[in-house]
């Protein structure tokens, strides 16, 4: 079955999303040395087959809801470079209008709920967006994302329970990229095997190989399925790897440089990279002259940042509140 | 005299404290292996070890219980918090445990004990990253609130709040964590609650704390150049507050510009304004005007970051309107 699921489409569809996210955070971390971007920037460089396996399981009704890594499911969702580019640089045609920056990427019309800041704040939230969309009788689910180190928060435990015994259609993908700033699971926590804690619930859970499409797909679909079903939650543990440091002023010495070259071996775009030549599915060449209009693509959205406008200060007292407001002005 | 950062002279607090007394002990967020999210506790680990400087989990809630729970039972611990906005996820133990365990077991258990951390904005954060809980916490009866504005004050009033049996909350800045300032070389302690008037001045008092203290220098280099000669207040502790100091320079200059990045509502800048009225009302010459962040969350633009914090401008023009100069 999957074998024949996994076709020509599935394949370059994988290596244009993850080439794009891979491009578009090289560039972000360039941008960010030249001072173009500001604030915390959190690049998701060796963690794409997560979002892409995830992307080719689920349809564009199902929601998504991540933390502050979060250029990447934007842009995976199907924000534009642009939108998502010039949110980056503070613009007035960011997706959220230069308001929210690297951490807080939103989009609605493309059933994105956001990037958040609080670690595991968005864990109680993505449960939620999945009890709306039972209570409105819709076959809908949420995939909600969080890191190794949110597994720590008090909410994901609180959400966990509710999650099981309200039947919630709602996914959730712990992003294990080993790390949660400088701090190893192992450090953490005597439950190294982090969807084992799923178990304390009842929780179907399950360890996913992150650094492979194919592996995140069988996983995600079979999570979804249960969802959609009404069978409740399912708990995924995507073990994964971030290339670069947590944050743009992380110079990453915990760890070593052989683990990094262990991972990178194993670079998600170069295994479905060999899939597509070695099954005849596309040429080397035709790849490239993919990456090279991928690398336009992000070319031209800096452009766009570039040429775009700051919000005007006005832009403050906008979006606050629903309808007037009477703010405190001294 | 010698000179440090701000961070270095928080370092030196907690390990001349934890030189002297085996109770006291660090815990939080990247505190020990990594040396601290912003390097305050640089070396600290090599020091005292992994039983006294203790890295935990991303658990706010979880380790701040149990931080007041070892309070409780005879220990004086110091919790990081990597920045005071994680601070919202364990505030339930800080206001409901730490804050009342004094009075609720009638002094049967008291805790010694200091949170502290970053405050406020540090550049384009965003609206999660950029907030002052300060009037939050000086809200609350049976804690204790410090926010330096240099490393000298750091140091002594964070050896104060180590060794104060009650709960401390001390709030430091991300952007002045590489402030330098000069600071005693011997052993000192600076005593919590006391105002500090930084410079005398006849025509305005302008009073502040923590970080916003360097927007006000900025203002008073520019106020000098019209002529104003501003009485400048560095209330150091929000809670309590040293009203003596300030109604007594309100007294003098017959007027008030309070500078605060919190938002306005129910801010320390109300409370200080109430207090001037109640006891200085005949002495004032005009409304006490404020300074603070707009009321509205924080963006990430920096046009819109520009538009929401305290500036050096507006500080200026509030003078201008308490002077009648405008
Ligand atoms: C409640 C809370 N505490 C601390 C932080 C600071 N912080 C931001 S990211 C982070 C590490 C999170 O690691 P993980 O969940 O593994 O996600 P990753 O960064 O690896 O994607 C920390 C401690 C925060 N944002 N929120
Ligand atoms: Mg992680």
């Amino acid at each position: 079955m999957a074998k024949i699921k996994f076709n020509k489409e599935t394949y370059l569809r994988w290596f244009e999303l993850m080439m794009l996210i891979r491009r578009f955070e090289e560039k972000s971390a360039q941008l960010y040395g030249q001072q173009k971007i500001r604030g915390f920037c959190h690049l998701c460089i060796g963690q794409e087959a997560v979002i892409a396996g995830t992307m080719s399981a689920i349809t564009k009704d199902d929601n998504i809801i991540t933390a502050y890594r979060d250029h990447g499911h934007a842009l995976a969702c199907g924000l534009s470079a642009n939108s998502v580019m010039a949110e980056l640089f503070g613009k007035e045609t960011g997706c959220t209008k230069g308001k929210g920056g690297s951490m807080h990427m939103f989009s609605k019309e493309h059933n994105f709920f956001g990037g958040h800041g609080i670690v595991g704040g968005q864990i109680p939230l993505g449960a939620g967006i999945a009890l709306a969309e039972q209570y409105n009788g819709t076959d809908n689910i949420c995939v909600c994302f969080l890191g190794d180190g949110a597994v720590r928060q008090g909410a994901l435990h609180e959400t966990f329970n509710m999650a099981m015994l309200w039947n919630l259609p709602v996914v959730f993908v712990c992003e294990n990229n080993e790390y949660a700033m400088g701090t190893s699971v192992e450090r953490t926590t005597n439950v190294l095997d982090i969807y084992k804690i799923g178990a304390a619930y009842d929780m179907p859970s399950e360890q996913v190989d992150g650094m492979s499409c194919e592996a995140v797909h069988e996983s995600m679909e079979k999570a979804v399925a249960r969802a959609r079903k009404g069978d409740g939650p399912t708990f995924l543990e995507i073990k994964t790897y971030r290339y670069r440091g947590h944050s743009m002023s992380d110079p990453a010495k915990y760890r070593t440089k052989e683990e990094l070259e262990t991972y990178k071996n194993l670079d998600p775009i170069e295994q479905v990279r060999k899939t597509l030549i070695s099954k005849k599915w596309a040429t080397a060449k035709a790849l490239e002259e993919m990456e090279e209009r991928i690398e336009n693509e992000v070319a031209e959205s800096v452009e766009f940042a570039e040429n775009s406008p700051y919000p005007d200060a006005s832009e403050l007292y906008e979006d606050v509140y629903v309808g007037d407001y009477p703010y405190l002005t001294e | 005299m010698k000179t440090v950062q701000f961070r270095e002279a928080l370092r030196e607090a907690m390990e001349e404290e934890m030189r002297q007394d085996e109770r006291v002990f660090l815990m939080g967020e990247e505190v020990a292996e990594y040396n601290g999210a912003y390097k305050v506790s640089q070396g600290m680990l090599d020091e005292f070890g992994a039983k006294r400087v203790i890295d935990t989990p991303i658990a706010e809630l979880g380790f701040a219980g149990i931080a007041v729970g070892a309070a409780m039972n005879g220990l004086r611990p110091i919790v990081e918090f990597m920045t005071f906005n994680f601070s919202l996820v364990a505030i339930d133990q800080v206001i409901n445990s730490a804050a009342k365990m004094n009075s609720m077991s009638g002094g049967h258990f008291t805790c010694p004990m200091v949170f502290r951390g970053p405050t406020g904005s540090a550049g384009q954060l965003g609206a999660q990253h950029s907030q002052n809980f300060e009037n939050w916490y000086a809200n609350t009866p049976g804690l204790k609130v410090v926010v330096p504005s240099n490393p000298a004050d750091a140091k002594g009033l964070l050896k104060s709040s180590i060794r104060d049996e009650n709960p401390v909350i001390f709030m430091e800045s991300e952007q002045m964590y590489g402030l330098k300032g000069d600071i005693p070389e011997g052993e000192y302690t600076i005593p919590i609650g006391l105002a500090d008037v930084v410079q005398q001045g006849e025509d305005v008092t302008i009073v502040s704390f923590g970080k916003m203290m360097r927007i006000v220098e900025g203002a008073d280099k520019a106020l000098r150049e019209k002529g104003i000669n501003a009485e400048i207040i560095d209330l150091r502790t929000v809670r309590p507050i040293d009203y003596d100091t300030l109604i007594r320079s309100v007294q003098k200059t017959n007027r008030m510009v309070v500078v605060e990045e919190a938002w306005p509502l129910a801010s320390i800048s109300s409370e200080l304004a109430f207090m001037v009225q109640k006891r200085a009302f005949d002495h004032l010459d005009a409304p006490v005007v404020r300074v603070t962040s707009r009321d509205v969350p924080l963006p990430y633009a920096p046009t819109l970051v520009d538009a929401y914090l305290p500036s050096v401008q507006r500080i200026v023009e509030a003078v201008d309107q308490v002077t009648y100069r405008g």
